[in-house]
């Protein structure tokens, strides 16, 4: 979407298998990225959001696998080493994880855990480290940070846990955020303080953003750029403004509608029929086919191919949403 | 929608933290969590009462309180007129059936080795609710009524997506005829295309059973759809109740007001005035004096230091704990 994307994500597949069986966790799922962007990608569980994240890393290999291709500033991660990919992990491209209580690690004091990242990745000396440290903890608006330092986890909240995670993965100045629903666990008034700090800190050293979350609240408040994702696939992706406000695909429709707002108080929702299928039974064709008001036959046998439908809008449907005016915004 | 039926009289609760062999060594008293702290509302015929807040901020623990699942340190809760901690009371099994609750997690409310057959059973035998030839038409009855398929009842929780366990989850409740429902983030597990489904559930059972709901959520949006009334609770006590469409349009209380406009918008163009809270709620166990809320408060004074506010009623609005409020809300 820009001219020169730092992140390049084509037909990524993620695969893991039971048994006998494949499960196709992730289906050829596509985006790039620019500097400075944030790329939202929303979905519910186990539509393949947090898998996708981690095959960009290298995280999913161990344990499924990975095909496509995720080029990182012209170089391809996915078939590089597990030494190489070491180099670029913390130091060019930082990951955050959903859960702040177990991504840290409970025996180490936060500075211990934040300069060892330095030392991995910097060539600073052991002062230079300990003052860059304060640093981040002050940049991420933890009060009296050089006292801070020799306290454990524990001793933090929630939110400045999540907090801690963040100044640990930016120490490095890493180029790439990838921030897996960074702020799920968090109450509200904890979530709009971290999202500012994420955004203020990806505008300030130009960072580009992979943010993962299923609301989409957060989505219309901080992306550039969303993709929405269903059974493994991305069935919309464009302008946040664009997706949101006109949605073209009917599951980013139903999505849209099922959150109370701007509808007259205790009356009916609107709700998704059914449920989302299960990766063991996926049906041929249209995953969303079967809860899907527009299907039609063709949707039953054959998948739509994600489609371009307007300059840096593309959908994944036979019987797309008539576009509106708004959409040429 | 006039008649109380239940009046919860400051409620206080407090679970004692125990004393570190440290503590002991050097004579230092028992600490306690403070989780509510004098908490009074009534709970009408027919309404749904929202509570909203922070976690940690006591919104469980009182559900738990109503259901008799803690005993309040002190305080009284009083259903049709009668103490429900009051010795005549407890050996009365009547109050457990008439007021049920519906956990947070599908995942561990159910017992994973019981069918939903079994699960919808045991509520109707323990408390007799039918003659045992009637019970497996009554499941069915059930069955229908949350609108499982009929062979659900053969099989296990596991067999069920989340949003279809919330589902037994209010079979089970609504097995023994309750008149009053405690759901405790009743929807906060699911995502959003299911939780509509179960809210739709939950408004059309409400009319037809004609139930009063507690329902407790930190979804704020949710909240406001689903209630009539809602309270605000900081800190285990309550600073604003009312209306819910008066309270979530007009926010009187400062709390609310930073905690409704940091909900974020699903308008992309719509950045709000988002009211940025510093700090995060402090630990219950040591509550700030005064207003709890005052070491967070833009409008914070002297007075607030050291007085706690009491509820008042502010004229068009609902009720609001706060020394401030006229001032704050003129400007506004």
């Amino acid at each position: 979407m820009t001219d020169h994307p730092i992140l390049e994500v084509e037909n990524l597949c993620t695969t893991f298998s039971r048994g006998d069986t494949a499960l196709p966790a992730v289906r050829d799922v596509s985006f790039s990225l620019g500097k400075g962007q944030v790329q939202g990608l929303v979905g519910e569980s186990g539509s393949g959001k947090s898998v996708t994240l981690r095959s960009i890393l290298g995280l999913a290999r161990h344990y499924g696998e990975v095909r496509g291709s995720v080029r990182w500033q012209g170089q391809e991660l996915t078939t590089m080493t597990e030494r190489q990919l070491r180099k670029i992990r913390g130091r060019e491209i930082a990951m955050i994880f959903q859960e702040p209580m177990t991504s840290l690690n409970p025996l180490l004091t936060v500075g211990t855990q934040l300069t060892e990242t330095l030392k991995a990745h910097t060539d600073l000396g052991r002062k230079a480290r300990r003052d860059r440290a304060i640093e981040m903890l002050d940049h991420v608006g933890i009060p009296a940070a050089a006292s801070r330092l020799g306290e454990y986890p524990h001793q933090f909240s929630g939110g400045m846990r999540q907090r801690v995670m963040i100044a640990i993965a930016l120490a490095a100045s890493p180029k790439l955020l990838l921030a897996d629903e960074p702020t799920t666990a968090l109450d509200v008034t904890i979530q709009a303080q971290i999202l500012d700090l994420i955004l203020k800190l990806a505008d300030e050293m130009s960072m580009g953003v992979v943010l993962v979350t299923h609301d989409l609240g957060v989505v219309a408040q901080t992306c550039d750029t969303v993709a929405v994702m269903y059974a493994g696939r991305v069935v919309e992706q464009g302008y946040v403004r664009q997706v949101l406000r006109t949605p073209r695909h009917p599951y980013t429709e139903g999505l849209m509608r099922s959150v109370p707002q701007d509808v007259p108080p205790r009356t009916q929702l609107y709700s998704v029929p059914g449920t989302p299928p299960s990766l063991f039974s996926l049906p041929d064709g249209c995953a969303f086919a079967p809860r899907c008001q527009a299907a039609s036959e063709a949707c039953g046998s054959a998948r739509p191919m994600l489609q371009d439908i307007a300059p840096g809008r593309q959908t994944a449907c036979f019987h797309p949403l008539p576009a509106t005016q708004d959409d040429a915004a | 929608m006039t008649q109380t039926v239940m009046k919860i009289e400051d409620l206080h609760l407090s679970f004692p933290v125990s004393r570190t062999l440290l503590d002991v060594v050097q004579r230092k008293p028992g600490k306690s969590v403070n989780a509510l702290n004098g908490v009074s509302l009534e709970l009408k015929q027919g309404e749904t009462l929202g509570v909203v807040g922070e976690s940690g901020c006591g919104k469980s623990t009182l559900a738990r309180c109503i259901v008799r699942l803690y005993p309040p340190t002190s305080g009284q809760i009083h259903f049709d007129d009668q103490d429900i901690f009051g010795a005549q009371a407890r050996k009365d099994r009547t109050y457990n059936r008439r007021v049920q609750m519906m956990f947070q997690d599908p995942y561990s409310s159910l017992n994973p080795r019981m069918t939903t057959g079994d699960i919808l059973a045991e509520a109707l035998r323990v408390h007799e609710m039918r003659p045992e030839a009637e019970i497996a038409p009554r499941i069915a009855e059930l069955l229908d009524l949350v609108r499982l398929p009929q062979d659900a009842a053969e099989k296990l929780p596991h067999e069920f997506s989340g949003g279809q366990r919330q589902r037994i989850a209010i079979a089970r409740a609504l097995a023994v005829e309750p008149e009053v429902l405690i759901a405790d983030e009743l929807v906060s597990a699911l995502d959003v295309s299911v939780q509509a489904q179960v809210v739709n559930l939950l408004l059309e059972l409400q009319e037809r059973l004609h139930l009063t709901i507690l329902f407790v959520a930190h979804d704020l949006r949710l909240v406001r759809h689903v209630s009539n009334r809602v309270a605000v609770i900081y800190l285990g006590r309550i600073v604003e109740i009312g209306d819910s469409e008066t309270l979530f349009s007009a926010p009187s209380h400062p709390y609310s007001q930073a905690l409704l406009s940091a909900a974020p918008s699903l308008d992309p163009d719509d950045k709000g005035a988002a009211i940025q809270l510093e700090g995060e709620l402090p630990s219950p166990l040591n509550v700030p004096p005064g207003c709890p809320f005052h070491v967070r408060c833009r409008h914070v004074t002297d007075q607030c230091r050291k007085v706690i506010p009491e509820l008042r009623a502010l004229e068009g609005r609902g009720e609001v704990a706060c020394h401030h409020a006229e001032e704050i809300n003129q400007h506004a």
